[in-house]
C-alpha cells in the first residue's frame, strides 16, 4: 500500500457546551476550542501506522476555510506527510463528499479513511458518499483493520456483534474505536509540521442538497427524585408505576 | 409517488427498529397521500415479510437471493435504488442503524437525495419546505435540516418513533435486478452474533457502569441486574479505554449514543461527553455515592449510595417485582 487519504474535521471540542444564536439559528463559535475529529485521529492513527517504516505516504484532506489550519497542522504534527485543504465551509455531507471525490479523481489513492462520523453533526456520510462518487466499496463503521499489499480484512460493527470482511484496495472505510489508538504528537512532529506541504484547493461547484433550518437544545430534565438506599424496593415500585418503563 | 422503506433484517428476523421505520414511514405516506412499499432483502419467511402490512405497507418487495443472502452494502444500496426508481418513491426511509449508515450516504448520491440521517420525528412539510430534526453535537442537541432535493433519504435513530399496528397481511412480490459485479468487491468471511445478549443501540433499557465499580471482575452484578430486566449493558469512556469492557460497550460522545426506555448509570460521574450520548433517554436513573455527581443533575430518578451495597439490593427487588408481576 503506498497512498492513504486521510479525510478529517475541524470539530468543537468534547467538553463544548453546545449554545446557538440569532434565534436558535447559528451554532454559538463564542469561547469554542475546536479540535481533530477523536474518530478521525483513530482513522489518522491507523494510516500512519500502515505505512510506517517508508511503506508509503499519508495525506490528509480537509474541506474547510482558513480557521481549519491549525487543526490541520495538528495532523501533520501527529505524522501525516503533507495536507490538502479544499477552500470551502462544509456546507454538509453531500457538499465535502462531492469535493474530496473531484480532488480523488485527480489524485488516485489506495486507501481512504475517514471517521465513524464528526461529534458535530454526526452524519456517518462522507465515508460511504464518496464510496459512491467514486464507484468504490465502501465500510461504513469498521473496529478493526488489518491490510497486505492488495487487499484488507476489515471488521465491520453490526447489532450485538461483528462482521468480518476482506477487500480489494481501493476501498473508503470510517473508522471507530478498536482500529488503532489516537497519537499525540512528538517535539519532532510539530517542529516539521510547520514546513510539510500544505496544498489549497479551490472548490467546484455543486448543488446543495440540505440545509440546516434551526437547532434545539434537548428539553431539562425536572428536579431528580432520591431514593433512600435502604428502599431500593420503591425505586423498582416507581419505575413501574410512575415512570412505566418495566 | 411513493414512500419506499427498507426493512432491514437480522439473521432472516426483522427487527422492532424495522417495525419502528415502516409505522414512521407510513405515516410519511399519510402525511403524502400515497402508498407505502417495503422492500426487504435476504432471506425472511413469506409470512414475516406479509406480516409488514400490519405496521403499514402496502406491498412488500422481496429481493432473494444467495449473493445478496448478507448485507453487501454497495449491492444493497443498488438494489434499493433500483426499487425506489421503479416505484416512483421519491421518499425513502432506513433504520439508522449500522448497515443503515452504510447504506444512507449512497442512497443520497445514487438518487441525487438529501440525507436526514439519526431522525428523531416525523417530517414537517410547510409551504413546500421538507424539514426533519437529528440528533446533532452527539446529542447534545438537535438541527432541523430541510432537504432542498425532490427525492429525499431519512434513516431514524431506533427507540424515537413508536410501532403503530394499523394494517393487515401485505402481498409479497418478488423483486429482483441484474447485479453489478463491481458491487460485489468485498467479501464477508466471518459474522459473529451473540443471539443471548440484547444489541446496545436498539434495547429498550440499558444498564451501564462506570469506574465505581472498581474492576471488571465486578460485572457479574451489572449482567445479573441487565439479564433479569432485558437490558443491554453498557459503560462509560474510561471503562472500555482500561480493557474491563468491550469498544461496543462505549456509550458517550465518542462512542455509541443511545436512546432507551430506561438508562441505569450505575457508578459513572456524568461527564459531559457521557452525557451527550444518554440525553435522549426518555428515564434516567442514578446509583452514585458522591451526592454531588453531575449525573444526579440529569437523572429522573437517584439512588445516593454505594454500588456494591445497593446493586444486591436492586436486583433482589427487581428479582420480587418479577415474580409478582
Amino acid at each position: 500500500m503506498s497512498k492513504i487519504l486521510v479525510c478529517i474535521s475541524n470539530v468543537p471540542d468534547t467538553t463544548t457546551k453546545i449554545t446557538f444564536t440569532d434565534n436558535n439559528t447559528q451554532f454559538n463559535t463564542n469561547g469554542v476550542q475546536f479540535i481533530l475529529n477523536p474518530y478521525d485521529e483513530i482513522a489518522l492513527a491507523r494510516a500512519i501506522e500502515l505505512t510506517d517504516g517508508g511503506k508509503g505516504s499519508v495525506t490528509v484532506i480537509n474541506v474547510g476555510e482558513a480557521n481549519t489550519e491549525a487543526t490541520i497542522r495538528k495532523a501533520l504534527a501527529i505524522g501525516a506527510t503533507d495536507a490538502v485543504r479544499i477552500n470551502a465551509k462544509p456546507h454538509d455531507a453531500w457538499y465535502v463528499a462531492y469535493q474530496i471525490a473531484e480532488y480523488v479523481k485527480a489524485n488516485p489513492f489506495d486507501l481512504i479513511l475517514t471517521g465513524r462520523e464528526s461529534i458535530d453533526y454526526n452524519g456517518s456520510k462522507v465515508a460511504g458518499m464518496l464510496g459512491e462518487l467514486l464507484d468504490l466499496p465502501s465500510v461504513s463503521i469498521i473496529k478493526k483493520l488489518d491490510a497486505t499489499d492488495s487487499e484488507a480484512t476489515v471488521e465491520r460493527e453490526i447489532e450485538g456483534g461483528k462482521e468480518v470482511l476482506t477487500i480489494p484496495f481501493p476501498f473508503v472505510a470510517g473508522c471507530a474505536e478498536g482500529v488503532a489508538e489516537p497519537k499525540i504528537p512528538n517535539m519532532r512532529g510539530i517542529m516539521s509540521a510547520r514546513t510539510k506541504p500544505l496544498a489549497v484547493v479551490e472548490p467546484v461547484e455543486v448543488q446543495t442538497l440540505s440545509e440546516i433550518i434551526s437547532y434545539e437544545t434537548p428539553a431539562p430534565r425536572g428536579q431528580v427524585n432520591l431514593v433512600s438506599a435502604d428502599d431500593v424496593a420503591k425505586l423498582v415500585d416507581l419505575l413501574h408505576t410512575e415512570a412505566r418503563v418495566i | 409517488m411513493s414512500v419506499l422503506i427498507y426493512a432491514e433484517n437480522a439473521g432472516g428476523k426483522f427487527k422492532k427498529s424495522t417495525f419502528e421505520a415502516v409505522s414512521y414511514a407510513k405515516a410519511i405516506a399519510g402525511q403524502n397521500n400515497t402508498t407505502l412499499i417495503a422492500i426487504s432483502i435476504g432471506y425472511v419467511a413469506k409470512e414475516d415479510l406479509a406480516a409488514l402490512g400490519k405496521y403499514g405497507a402496502e406491498k412488500v418487495l422481496n429481493v432473494s437471493n444467495d449473493k445478496l443472502k448478507n448485507f453487501v452494502n454497495q449491492a444493497y444500496a443498488s438494489v434499493i435504488a433500483e426499487a425506489a426508481k421503479a416505484n416512483g418513491a421519491d421518499i425513502v426511509v432506513i433504520s439508522n442503524s449500522f448497515s443503515g449508515r452504510g447504506l444512507a450516504p449512497r442512497l443520497g448520491v445514487k438518487l441525487q437525495a438529501g440525507v436526514a440521517d439519526g431522525a428523531v420525528a416525523l417530517p414537517e412539510q410547510n409551504g413546500g419546505k421538507f424539514t426533519v430534526k437529528k440528533t446533532a453535537f452527539s446529542g447534545k442537541a438537535f438541527a432541523v435540516v430541510e432537504l432542498t432535493s425532490a427525492n429525499k433519504v431519512i434513516a431514524l435513530t431506533p427507540n424515537s418513533y413508536k410501532v403503530v399496528e394499523s394494517g393487515s397481511a401485505a402481498p409479497v412480490e418478488d423483486f429482483s435486478v441484474e447485479a453489478k459485479a463491481s458491487d460485489f468487491k468485498e467479501m464477508i468471511k466471518d459474522i459473529v452474533r451473540s443471539t443471548d445478549k440484547v444489541s446496545l443501540p436498539d434495547a429498550e433499557i440499558v444498564v451501564s457502569a462506570g469506574r465505581g465499580m472498581k474492576g471488571p471482575e465486578n460485572w457479574g452484578m451489572i449482567e445479573d441486574l441487565a439479564n433479569l430486566l432485558g437490558a443491554a449493558t453498557a459503560c462509560s469512556k474510561p471503562v472500555s479505554d482500561a480493557g474491563w469492557r468491550p469498544h461496543s460497550e462505549h456509550v458517550g460522545q465518542t462512542g455509541i449514543a443511545v436512546s432507551p426506555n430506561l438508562y441505569i448509570a450505575i457508578g459513572i460521574s456524568g461527564a459531559i461527553q457521557h452525557l451527550a450520548g444518554i440525553s435522549s433517554s426518555k428515564v434516567i436513573v442514578v446509583i452514585n455515592k458522591d451526592a454531588e455527581a453531575p449525573f444526579f443533575k440529569v437523572a429522573d430518578y437517584g439512588i445516593v449510595g454505594d454500588a456494591f451495597e445497593v446493586l444486591p439490593k436492586l436486583i433482589a427487588a427487581v428479582k420480587e417485582y418479577k415474580a409478582s408481576a
